[in-house]
C-alpha cells in the first residue's frame, strides 16, 4: 500500500526544511536507508535516509520547495498503485497551511514554546497563559507536580502527528532527555524503537569524553601538574541531573529560537550609588539590612518597561503577548546550577519594597526553597556578575520574556568631563539581549538608552 | 530421574491419588474395560475395581452431571471427556452447574471435580473434531483451567486438581500422550496458577500453553542459531492466570509474541494480547504479536491442516517482527 513519505526532523530544532535536491525521480525504486533527497535544515543540509520501501510514485515537495516536519513530501508505494487519495489530502493538507501562513506570516509552532530560561532557567512549568504572575499564583502549589511531570513527558513526546515511535521508545526519551523528534527510526513507517534511543544515547556518550578531556600536565619544578578535581588526571563522566538537563534544554531552546541581538552602554553608576547611600544611611537599624543596588536596577528597569510595553512582551508563535505586569527575575547562581526568582508587579511597587521581596526570595533560591510559581514567568530578566569582577558579557533569553539586561562590576574610570577637565567615574556596562521576532533594533536601543537615562538622573523621569 | 511419557504420568497422578483417598473416583466413555480410548487409565479398574473406575454410556451431558453431583455430595470425581470437542454436549452442565454452584449456594456448595481429556487439533480429524475449548472454558467464573505441557507439570497438576475444591477442566492433547520427560519417583505437587520459564531469553518473550510449547521451544532454539535470544513462558495455568511472569518477562524483554493454536477471535490469546498492552505499555517496544489458527473450520486436507495453524515458521517470524529484524 502506498505510504506518504514525510518530512523528519533532521535537526533537534528543525520545524521546516527546504528540498535542496532530489537523488531519485518519479518511477525509481528505493530501498530502506537509501538517500532519496537532501534537505536544508535550520542548521545544515542533511542527507534524508528512505524508512520506506517501494517505488517513488509521487514528488510532493519539489526541489527549492519547503516542507514543515510532518508534512508529506513523496509517495512510496508500488507502481500503478492509485494514489490520488493520498496526493489530493497532501495537497489539501498544503492549502491549508498556506492559507494559514497567509494570516500569520510568520508562524511557528506555538505548542512548543520553552517554559523557562536563559540567562538562568529553571524548573518546568508551562508557560503562556495570558497572565503567568496571576495564573501561578492563584495556583494551589499541589497543582504542581502534575504540572511539572506532564510538561517533562511532553519533552519526550512529539507533539507532530506524523511522528511514531513505540512506547517503551517514548519513555526511554523522556528518561533520557534525548528529543525524540531529532531521531531516525529505523522501525516500519520510520517508527522509533528502543534501538534507536540506545544508538542516541551511545553517540552522545561518544561525544562526551571528548568535550571533558583533562589533560594532566607534566610537573614542572614545583608547580603542580594541572589534573583533574579528581587529582587522578583521569576524565570523569558527571551524571547530569534533571534541574541541569532542564538549565541545558532551556537555554539551547531559547538560544536555538529566539534570535537573539546584542545591545551595549556605558551607564555612570554614581547617583544610583549615591542614592542607595543615602537610603541606606536613614534605614532603621532592624529594617533587614541595606537596599542592594539590584533592587534599584529591578525598580528603574520596571519605570522605563512602563514606556516600553512591547518590551514586556512574549513571541508565542503567531501572536505576541503584551503582559499586563512587569515581573522581573534576578538570576541566582546556585550549587548545582542557576535560578531565577521573580519579583512580581515590580511597577508598583517600592525600591525598597521590592529588595526586601529580593532577600526573600534569594534566600529560597540558595537553600532549593523556592516554589515553581517563584521562579517561573518572568516577563524581564536581570543577571548581574559584577560581584564576579566581571565587566560585560551577554546573556541568554529567559523566556517567556524577550530581553534580559547583564549588568557588569561598577568601577571607576577616568574620564573626560564636558568640560574638558579629567574626573572619575563609577561607570557599569549593561548589556541587553533581545529577541528580534518581539524587539526591533532601535525599539530595544530607546528602551536601553532610556534605562541609562532613567538610572543616571532618576528625578527627570518623576516630572 | 525416570523418563516416562505424559500418559504414563497422568496415569499415575490419578493412581496415586485414588491410593489416598478413596472418594476419588474416575468415570467416563471406556476409561474402565478398555483402559481409556488413549489407554491413560491402563489397569485403573484391576486396581480400584468396578465402583471406582466407572464406564458411562456415550451421553456426555448425562454423565457430566453425574460427576458434578457426584461431587456435591462428597466425592472427588475424574470425569473423563474422551474428546474436548464431545465437551460441548455437556458445556451446559459445567456452565451453569459445576461453575455457580458455589457462587449460588453462597459458599454452602463444594464441587471437586477434574474434567480431563485432549483438546485442540490432531492430525486429520477435520471440522468437528479439531477444535480448542480453551477459550470457552477459560471465558467461564467459577472453573479453573489447567494446560500443562510436560509430564512433570502433567503429573503434578493434575494433582493439585483432583485435592481443589473447587471444578477444573484439565486440557491435554492427543499427541501429547506419547511425549516423554523426566518425571520424580517421589511425590509432589505442581500448584495451580503458577507459570513457568521454560527458557530464559533477553530480546523477545514467546508466551504458549499446553502442546504449542514444544513448537515454541523449538522456534526459540532456531533463533538461538540466527542470534535472537527468546525467553519462552509455560503458562501452564489459564486460570488462575499467572499475570505477574507474564509482565516480568515482558518487562524485561519489552517485545511479545503469543502463541494459542485456537482461533484468533475473542480467544485466550487476544485476552493475554490486552492484559499485556494496558499492563506494559511503556515497556512494549512493538505491538504484542499473536500467532493463533486461521479463523476457519479445520479442513481434512492434511497440508492445509497444518497449514492453518501455528508453526515454527510462523512463530519465529512474529518474534523477528517484534524485534525489527
Amino acid at each position: 500500500m502506498a505510504e506518504q513519505v514525510l518530512m523528519l526532523a533532521l535537526s533537534p530544532t528543525m520545524e521546516e526544511g527546504t528540498i535542496v535536491s532530489w537523488h531519485k525521480k518519479e518511477g525509481d525504486s528505493i530501498a530502506q536507508s537509501d538517500i532519496i533527497c537532501e534537505v536544508e535544515t535550520d542548521k545544515a543540509t542533511m542527507e534524508y535516509e528512505s524508512v520506506n520501501e517501494g517505488t517513488l510514485l509521487k514528488i510532493l515537495v519539489p526541489e527549492g520547495g519547503q516542507a514543515k516536519v510532518g508534512d508529506p513530501i513523496a509517495v512510496v508505494g508500488e507502481s500503478g498503485e492509485d494514489i490520488s487519495a493520498l496526493v489530493e489530502a497532501a495537497e489539501q493538507k498544503a492549502e491549508s497551511a498556506a492559507a494559514a501562513a497567509a494570516a500569520a506570516p510568520a508562524k511557528a509552532e506555538p505548542e512548543e514554546k520553552p517554559a523557562a530560561a536563559a540567562g538562568v532557567p529553571a524548573m518546568p512549568k508551562p508557560e503562556a497563559a495570558p497572565e503567568p504572575s496571576a495564573a501561578a499564583a492563584a495556583e494551589p502549589a499541589k497543582a504542581e507536580p502534575a504540572k511539572a511531570a506532564a510538561q517533562v513527558s511532553a519533552a519526550g513526546i512529539p507533539a507532530t502527528g506524523g511522528l511514531k515511535a513505540s512506547p517503551l521508545a517514548r519513555k526511554m526519551a523522556g528518561e533520557q532527555g534525548i528529543d525524540i523528534r531529532a531521531l531516525r527510526g529505523s522501525g516500519p513507517g520510520g517508527r522509533i524503537v528502543k534501538r534507536d534511543i540506545e544508538k542516541a544515547l551511545r553517540q552522545a556518550a561518544s561525544y562526551g569524553p571528548a568535550a571533558a578531556v583533562e589533560v594532566a600536565g607534566p610537573a614542572i619544578a614545583g608547580i603542580p601538574a594541572a589534573a583533574g578535581p579528581t587529582g587522578s588526571g583521569r576524565d570523569e563522566k558527571i551524571p547530569v541531573s534533571g534541574k541541569r538537563k532542564i538549565i541545558a534544554q532551556r537555554l539551547s531552546e531559547s538560544k536555538y529560537s529566539a534570535p537573539h541581538y546584542y545591545l551595549r552602554i556605558e551607564v555612570d553608576a554614581g547617583p544610583m550609588m549615591a542614592a542607595r547611600g543615602r537610603i541606606n544611611s536613614r534605614l532603621p537599624k532592624d529594617a533587614g539590612g541595606k537596599v542592594s543596588p539590584n533592587a534599584f536596577l529591578i525598580k528603574f528597569a520596571a519605570e522605563t518597561l512602563k514606556k516600553y510595553p512591547s518590551v514586556n512582551a512574549s513571541w508565542q508563535g503567531d501572536t505576541i503577548l503584551r503582559f499586563g505586569k512587569i515581573d522581573i527575575a534576578l538570576a541566582v547562581a546556585q550549587e548545582d546550577g542557576l535560578i531565577t526568582p521573580v519579583v512580581r508587579d515590580c511597577g508598583s511597587k517600592g525600591i525598597v519594597q521590592i529588595d526586601r521581596e529580593l532577600k526573600v526570595l534569594i534566600d529560597k533560591a540558595l537553600t532549593n526553597k523556592l516554589a515553581p510559581e517563584e521562579y517561573s514567568g518572568a516577563t524581564f530578566t536581570i543577571s548581574s556578575l559584577g560581584t564576579s569582577g566581571i565587566l560585560e558579557f551577554t546573556a541568554i533569553i529567559n523566556p517567556p520574556g524577550s530581553a534580559i539586561l547583564a549588568v557588569g562590576r561598577i568601577h571607576k574610570v577616568p574620564v573626560v568631563e564636558d568640560d574638558g577637565s579629567i574626573g572619575v567615574r563609577s561607570q557599569m556596562m549593561l548589556t541587553l539581549s533581545c529577541d528580534h521576532r518581539v524587539i526591533d533594533g532601535a525599539v530595544g536601543a530607546a528602551f536601553l538608552s532610556d534605562l541609562k537615562a532613567m538610572i543616571e538622573y532618576p528625578i527627570d523621569h518623576l516630572y | 530421574m525416570p523418563v516416562i511419557t505424559f500418559r504414563q504420568a497422568l496415569k499415575d497422578a490419578m493412581d496415586e491419588e485414588m491410593a489416598r483417598d478413596q472418594n476419588v473416583i474416575l468415570m467416563g466413555e471406556e476409561v474402565a474395560q478398555y483402559n481409556g480410548a488413549y489407554k491413560v487409565s491402563q489397569g485403573l479398574l484391576d486396581k480400584y475395581g468396578s465402583e471406582r473406575v466407572i464406564d458411562t454410556p456415550i451421553t456426555e451431558e448425562g454423565f457430566t452431571g453425574v460427576g458434578i453431583g457426584a461431587a456435591l455430595v462428597g466425592l472427588r470425581p475424574i470425569v473423563e471427556w474422551m474428546t474436548l470437542n464431545f465437551s460441548a454436549q455437556a458445556f451446559d452442565q459445567v456452565l451453569n452447574n459445576a461453575a455457580k454452584m458455589l457462587h449460588m449456594s453462597g459458599g454452602q456448595l463444594r464441587v471437586p471435580v477434574v474434567f480431563r481429556g485432549p483438546n485442540g487439533p490432531a492430525e486429520y480429524l477435520s471440522s468437528q473434531h479439531s477444535q480448542s475449548f480453551q477459550a470457552f472454558y477459560s471465558h467461564i467464573p467459577g472453573i479453573k483451567v489447567a494446560a500443562p505441557s510436560t509430564p512433570y507439570d502433567a503429573k503434578g497438576m493434575l494433582k493439585s486438581a483432583i485435592r481443589d475444591d473447587n471444578p477444573v477442566v484439565f486440557l491435554e492433547a492427543e499427541l501429547m500422550y506419547s511425549w516423554k520427560g523426566e518425571v520424580p519417583e517421589e511425590e509432589y505437587l505442581v500448584p495451580l496458577g503458577k507459570a513457568d520459564i521454560k527458557r530464559v531469553g533477553e530480546e523477545v518473550t514467546l508466551i504458549s500453553f499446553s502442546k504449542p510449547m514444544q513448537m515454541v521451544l523449538e522456534a526459540a532454539e532456531a533463533l538461538e542459531k540466527e542470534g535472537y535470544s527468546a525467553e519462552v513462558l509455560d503458562l501452564r495455568s489459564l486460570r488462575p492466570l499467572d499475570e505477574q511472569a507474564i509482565y516480568e518477562s515482558v518487562r524485561k524483554t519489552n517485545r511479545c509474541v503469543l502463541i494459542d493454536n485456537d482461533w484468533p477471535v475473542a480467544g485466550f490469546g487476544s485476552y493475554l494480547g490486552w492484559l499485556i498492552s494496558k499492563n506494559c505499555f511503556d515497556s512494549l517496544d512493538a505491538p504484542v504479536e499473536l500467532v493463533t489458527m486461521e479463523d476457519v473450520p479445520m479442513p481434512y486436507n492434511h497440508a492445509m491442516e497444518l497449514a492453518v495453524q501455528p508453526s515454527v515458521e510462523k512463530i519465529m517470524n512474529a518474534a523477528k517482527r517484534v524485534m525489527y529484524v
